[in-house]
């Protein structure tokens, strides 16, 4: 499934990334499955999530990547520290944030652009704490959610990654990204994957 | 650069509305008010912080609705039935050895979660001998929880939630549609007092059995989620019980040692029985 092609990037250019944001949305299992199972052992950075997911119900996501990814899972909760090497979701309906002194805090406020978790309210948290350290993914999704955040990023000094909206389940939030980053990266998930590899190596 | 003078605006902001009319949101979680102050300077349409906390400083009249954007309702009646059906199985058999009982919903918001107890203990056949706090930093909200209305379109979910939490009765007989309002019946309120307390300022003002605290904490940084909790544990009696939200916890507390875990999936703590 995976291809192995090794396309030359810029990604060297992220030696001092802090860490991951990543949005998805519709589609979400799939996309993921194609990145986070290829995360290697030891992998420096956290990664935090958001999928948007009906509220309610308990998720399904941690027991999903448990089995499959070489580095920790867990849902965060509030106050959580960020610990590198850890991939942590959103839960479901709640908003997650990311503190000053890098913990990790939760919130129910109104849902933003109808989604809560909202993946705007996580990147541009993250893009106040981790300036230029921070590189920002939005991934397959029909949703606008996502783009303000992902600008927030970039503004910021980050590094923003775009799933190629043609070849995502569900185009409309990487092109609604893409429409408030034009500058963006525009890869398809296996440039993705290799492109945080690369960037940690 | 930028974000640094957005940060010091904030702190002065948060500064000036302690000083001036003692809410004290400096011990808040910080991203979650940024993003909120931020929606407060919008709606006033103040083009930076800075004249935000000018405005608030010198017309009081704005401070109500700027506590309605620093203070987060989000509530359901029964939110997470899961929660309130272990409340019925493992806290609601210890309750019933005391003669009376008191009660306290801190942060109870416009007094969803009140509610959900009074009709909760109502079934359980509790409701006669206990009081019920319900305590909260804005007096708008609890102004709304003393009324007991809220909006008929909300009612299919409290009933759902109500059947989930495995409810004995029907929702429909706790309250009476008007003009698209449910007005909750007045006897639930009967026993109950809702009045103004600060977790981050007040001091202990009973004691109780059951502290319900749900959705509150995470609003708050460590300092003050301890301060709270160092409340909730005076307040509470040898073996009480508190409820927290379901994704908070004493994990990263100082009082994770004295209380037991009586169910880690819905966040139920007894009081350690020790002096």
């Amino acid at each position: 499934m995976i291809s192995s092609r090794s396309t030359s990037l810029p990604a060297t250019k992220n030696a001092r990334a802090a860490a991951i944001a990543i949005g998805v949305s519709s589609g979400a299992v799939r996309a993921l499955s194609e990145i986070l199972p290829l995360l290697p052992r030891h992998f420096p950075l956290p990664v935090l999530i958001v999928v948007h997911l009906p509220p309610g119900e308990k998720s399904a996501l941690v027991d999903c990547f448990e089995g499959k990814c070489q580095i920790a899972i867990r849902e965060a909760e509030d106050k959580d520290p960020i610990v590198d090497g850890t991939i942590y979701f959103a839960p479901p309906d709640y908003h997650l944030l990311v503190e000053a002194d890098r913990r990790l805090s939760l919130s129910s406020e109104e849902p933003v652009l109808f989604s809560r978790p909202s993946i705007d309210v996580l990147f541009e948290s993250a893009a106040d704490v981790y300036g230029a350290a921070l590189i920002g993914i939005i991934l397959t999704g029909a949703s606008n959610d996502g783009a303000g955040g992902l600008k927030a990023i970039v503004a910021a000094g980050g590094t923003a990654l775009v799933q190629r909206p043609d070849l995502a389940q569900a185009s409309e939030m990487p092109q609604a990204a893409l429409d408030a980053c034009p500058n963006a990266l525009v890869l398809t998930l296996p440039q993705i994957a290799n492109y945080l590899q690369q960037t940690v190596a | 650069m930028s974000e640094l003078t957005h940060d010091i605006e904030l702190s002065l902001l948060l500064e000036a509305i302690f000083r001036r009319y003692h809410y004290d949101f400096r011990g808040y979680s910080m991203a979650s008010v940024k993003r909120r102050v931020h929606q407060a300077k919008e709606h006033f349409r103040c083009p930076t912080i800075s004249s935000l906390q000018d405005r608030v400083l010198h017309d009081p009249s704005v401070l109500p609705k700027l506590l309605s954007y620093l203070t987060v309702q989000v509530s359901d009646l029964f939110r997470d039935p899961a929660y309130f059906r272990a409340l019925r199985e493992l806290v609601i058999p210890h309750l019933k050895t005391y003669p009376s009982l008191k009660v306290w919903v801190a942060g109870c918001s416009t007094g969803e979660e009140l509610y959900s107890l009074a009709i909760l203990f109502r079934e359980e056949g509790l409701e006669e001998r206990t009081m019920f706090y319900g305590t909260d930093i804005n007096p708008d909200a609890l102004q709304q929880a003393d009324a007991g209305v809220y909006s008929l379109n909300r009612i299919p979910q409290f009933t759902e939630n109500h059947r989930r939490a495995g409810g004995k009765s029907s929702l429909s007989d706790y309250y009476t549609a008007n003009y698209g309002a449910a007005v909750f019946d007045k006897s639930l309120r009967q026993r109950a007092v809702f009045s103004d307390h600060s977790l981050v300022s007040d001091e202990v003002f009973a004691e109780v059995q059951l502290v319900s605290c749900r959705n509150v904490l995470i609003y708050f940084d460590l300092e003050i989620q301890n301060r709270a909790l160092g409340l909730f544990q005076d307040s509470l009696v040898r073996k009480g019980f508190l409820g927290l939200g379901a994704k908070e916890s004493l994990r990263y507390s100082q009082y994770a040692e004295s209380f037991v875990e009586l169910s880690r999936e819905e966040r139920l703590y007894q009081k350690r029985g020790g002096a």
